[in-house]
Order: C-alpha cells, then sequence, then structure tokens
C-alpha cells in the first residue's frame, strides 16, 4: 500500500505563503482558520545565524495519536495512501484529537466538526498533486509514495539531508524538510 | 537562540491551546467525585454496614447520580457537534480512552440505578411496580448485595482512574505524560468523596471513618503529587519545564495556595485536630478539600493545554 507524504525543499522555500492561499482557496477554509501556514525558525548567535522557512500542516503521521484519541472513529486513515482524516458526519467535536496531536495541526470548523489539512485527497485521487503543492512558485513541494523506492520524493529524501518535525513524539510524520 | 514566526493564528489553537474551558475540568472533578462516593458505598455494601438504617449507602447512590448526569451534561456542552453525540455509543474504538469512558459512564447507571433500589424512593416505588419486588428480593440476598457492593466498587475505580487516564494518553502534551495521573484523579476524587460524606453524613460512626479515611486520602494525595512533580522532573528537558508551569511559572500561585496548601494541607491539620478531639468537627475542612479538588482540575487541565513541545523547547 502506498504512503503518502511530502518533502520540502526549505532552500527555495521563501515563505511567499501562495500554498496558504491555495489551500484557502481549495478546500473552502473559513476565514480566520489555515489549514497550513509558514513558520520561520532562526537558530544560532548573531552574526553566524540561520534562518529555515518552512511550509507546515498536518504531518499525516503513520502513527497518529488523534487517530487513536478519537472516540467515534471520525479520525482515520484513508484507504488512499494512509492519509490522515476526518469524518465529518462522524465527528462530534469532542476535541480529543486536538489535544493529542503535537503539531497542532488540528483546529474546530465553525461548523463544529475538526478540521485539518487532507493532502488534498479529492485531488490526489485523481492522480493531481494537492493544491499547495501544485502551486508553489518556487518548486520546493514535492508530494509522491514513500514507500515506492523510485518516486521522487524517495530520491530527494535519498540524496539530501533532512529532518521532520518532532520525530521524537514518536508519531511517525510523514512530511520531511531538506536542509 | 532559537526565535519562532508562524503565520498561523487558528482560534483555541494559537498561541497557546485552549480548547477546553471550565466544562472538561468540572466533569472531570464531578466524575471522580462519583467515583469515590461508588467505592465508598459499595464498600459499605460489601462490609454489611447497610444493615445500619442510616448508612449512606442508602443516599450516595441518588447522589452519585445527580452529580454523574451533571458531570455529563457539563460534557455534553463541551462538543462542538452537539447533535452527533449518539456516535459515541454506535462504536467501540479500543484505543481512546474516550470511547472506553462513554461506555463506562452508560454501564455505571444501571448499576446505580441497583444500589438505588436498596432503599427505593417513594416515586420509583409508585411509578414502576416492580421495585417493590426487587427490592424485597434483594434484601432477602445479602450474598447479592455484597456482591453488588464489589460491582459497585469496581466501576467506581473505573470511573476515578479513566478520568486520569483520558489526560495522561494524549502524549502530545507534556504535562500529561504522566504514568501516575490517574492515581492523582482517583484518590483526589475518593478525598473529595470522603469530605462530602463526612459533612451529609447522618451516621456518627461513619462520619468519624471518613474524617480519618480522608487524612489517610490527603496523606497519599501529597505523596502522589510529589512523585508526580518528581517523574516530570526526572523526564525530558520538555517535560521538566512543563511541570515547571506547576512549580514555578504561570499555574504556580494557584497550584501552591489553593490545590496544596487550601486543598489539601490546612484541611488536613484542621481534620488531623479534629480526630484527636482536640477541636470540634468543623464543615469547613471538608468544603476546602472539596475546592480544592475542583481547583486541581482546573489547573491540571489548563496547564496542561498550555504544555507543549513546541513552545518549551525554544
Amino acid at each position: 500500500m502506498a504512503r503518502f507524504g511530502m518533502v520540502i525543499d526549505t532552500a527555495k522555500c521563501v515563505g511567499c505563503q501562495d500554498c496558504v492561499v491555495a489551500c484557502k482557496t481549495e478546500n473552502n477554509v473559513p476565514e480566520g482558520f489555515c489549514r497550513d501556514w509558514i513558520k520561520t525558525e532562526v537558530t544560532g548567535t548573531f552574526p553566524t545565524l540561520h534562518m529555515e522557512i518552512r511550509s507546515e500542516r498536518c504531518n499525516h503521521c503513520s502513527d497518529a495519536p488523534c487517530v487513536s484519541a478519537c472516540p467515534t472513529g471520525a479520525s482515520h486513515y484513508h484507504d488512499v495512501g494512509g492519509i490522515v482524516l476526518v469524518d465529518h458526519e462522524e465527528c462530534i467535536g469532542c476535541k480529543a484529537c486536538i489535544a493529542s496531536c503535537p503539531y497542532d495541526a488540528r483546529f474546530v470548523h465553525p461548523e463544529g466538526y475538526v478540521d485539518k489539512c487532507t493532502f488534498c485527497v479529492h485531488r490526489v485521487e485523481k492522480g493531481m498533486d494537492p493544491a499547495c503543492v501544485s502551486v508553489c512558485p518556487t518548486h520546493c513541494m514535492h508530494f509522491g509514495d514513500l514507500d515506492d523506492p523510485d518516486s521522487e520524493v524517495n530520491k530527494l529524501l535519498n540524496s539530501r539531508k533532512h529532518h521532520a518535525l518532532l520525530p521524537e513524539a514518536g508519531t511517525k510524520p510523514n512530511i520531511f524538510y531538506l536542509t | 537562540m532559537i526565535e519562532i514566526t508562524t503565520t498561523r493564528h487558528n482560534p483555541l489553537i494559537d498561541p497557546s491551546l485552549h480548547i477546553w474551558g471550565w466544562e472538561i475540568p468540572v466533569y472531570l472533578f464531578l466524575g471522580g467525585m462519583v467515583a469515590g462516593m461508588m467505592l465508598i458505598s459499595g464498600y459499605f455494601m460489601f462490609s454489611g454496614r447497610y444493615k445500619e438504617t442510616n448508612c449512606s449507602c442508602y443516599y450516595l447512590p441518588i447522589m452519585s447520580f445527580i452529580l454523574l448526569s451533571l458531570g455529563m451534561f457539563a460534557l455534553f456542552l463541551d462538543l462542538e457537534h452537539k447533535f452527533y453525540v449518539w456516535r459515541l455509543y454506535t462504536t467501540f474504538q479500543i484505543t481512546s480512552p474516550m470511547s472506553w469512558g462513554s461506555w463506562i459512564l452508560i454501564l455505571v447507571y444501571p448499576i446505580l440505578f441497583a444500589n438505588m433500589l436498596m432503599r427505593p424512593h417513594r416515586l420509583l416505588l409508585e411509578k414502576i411496580p416492580h421495585v417493590k419486588k426487587w427490592h424485597e428480593y434483594l434484601h432477602a440476598h445479602p450474598l447479592l448485595i455484597r456482591n453488588l457492593g464489589v460491582v459497585t466498587m469496581f466501576f467506581g475505580a473505573a470511573i476515578g482512574l479513566y478520568t486520569g487516564v483520558l489526560l495522561s494518553s494524549l502524549g502530545a502534551r507534556p504535562l500529561w505524560s504522566s504514568s501516575i495521573l490517574w492515581m492523582l484523579f482517583l484518590v483526589s476524587g475518593l478525598s473529595g468523596a470522603a469530605a462530602f460524606v463526612h459533612v451529609i453524613a447522618k451516621n456518627v460512626y461513619e462520619r468519624e471513618l471518613l474524617a480519618k479515611a480522608d487524612n489517610g486520602f490527603l496523606i497519599l494525595e501529597l505523596f502522589i503529587i510529589a512523585v508526580f512533580l518528581i517523574g516530570l522532573s526526572s523526564n525530558s528537558d520538555v517535560h521538566a519545564k512543563a511541570v515547571d508551569l506547576l512549580l514555578i511559572g504561570k499555574f504556580a500561585s494557584i497550584f501552591w495556595v489553593f490545590v496544596i496548601g487550601m486543598g489539601i494541607v490546612i484541611p488536613l491539620f484542621i481534620q488531623l485536630l479534629a480526630v484527636n478531639h482536640k477541636i470540634r468537627h468543623t464543615p469547613i475542612a471538608p468544603l476546602m478539600v472539596i475546592i480544592g479538588g475542583l481547583i486541581l482540575r482546573f489547573v491540571i487541565v489548563a496547564a496542561g493545554q498550555y504544555s507543549h513541545w513546541y513552545a518549551l523547547t525554544n
């Protein structure tokens, strides 16, 4: 079975927020909320500073604590590539999944259910890239099957230094950042 | 130096998580109280104290019923998708403590109802014709009452520990990542329930017994809190910083003054004097214990949400 993931090249990302706007437009994300966002991390001591700009979202973890915490089964792994999704009709809005996510990737949609990035599953099922990936002007975002050794994402991970977010949280995130 | 800026500003998530307001601490508190009351009531049934006409096991079940219903109502108010609440009972998710809890809560109601048959209310006798028959059958079988006491204690303990497991299973919040949290909530619930019964008990022996028991529970609670704090402090840096929120940080004053001081140490001191007949029994100490138990839940829920892998590593 496929395991969909994302590889984002932080050396190319300029933090333009095109991915954020594309997501909001594609998925009709309500005003004041976002499914993806830009984080800028500056490390070091002046003058030897290092800045990393990251486009972040749900990490679609292979061992997702939100799925384990959900009391109704609304949070689940989709058959297509293990994408973590929320069934709006089954979600009771208890917010256990929000509390269990170390990335704070989820939020309560004004209609009452919990919402988050879906990797644009409606596009992926048609063989297209998620909206954020398709609009990136610097082509720093790559989407594909992490279990396929010949996929572009795997080739990038094999050829470049990379890291995931909070691997110590033990959730096995499926988004990687090239450094 | 690490400096992180983010464009995310999702309501209830940023700048720090605050998805659970007053409803969850109130529910955890009432659940803990009911757990303690069921343990006390079950013990009195098991030990044969039900033969005393004014035994508290005759009125604790109806009080548990009311408090548990209030707690579940608070839980219902917290839900964002309220009309889908029935979804909890169309499935059982083995990995979800909340799913376990919702089923345990449903199973507790028939047990409380069976407890109420020990001395059914006049309304029950009038409205349900079989109640009188069941009541007589129960009293004709003392072994059945003892077994009912054991089952009541079992489910009381299940509710009490579940309230702690619910939080400690959420590993994304470092402050809740403690395997002893369930024990803290269980003992705190027992302590609150013992204080409550101590105030309302009609039987003098029970009043004295529960004051003594409450002192034991309070000492045990202090010990568990110490283990909880030491355990987290000696864990990773993230956990140590999370526990600093209680020790010296944002929530320290409430924790030390209202939970430790006014909720445990001062009432323990007063009750120790009372059980040693230095002063008369006063409802002030048990009330402080009960309020301290409520504030404990508020502090743990609020500080736990505030604690975070990212926020604390920066």
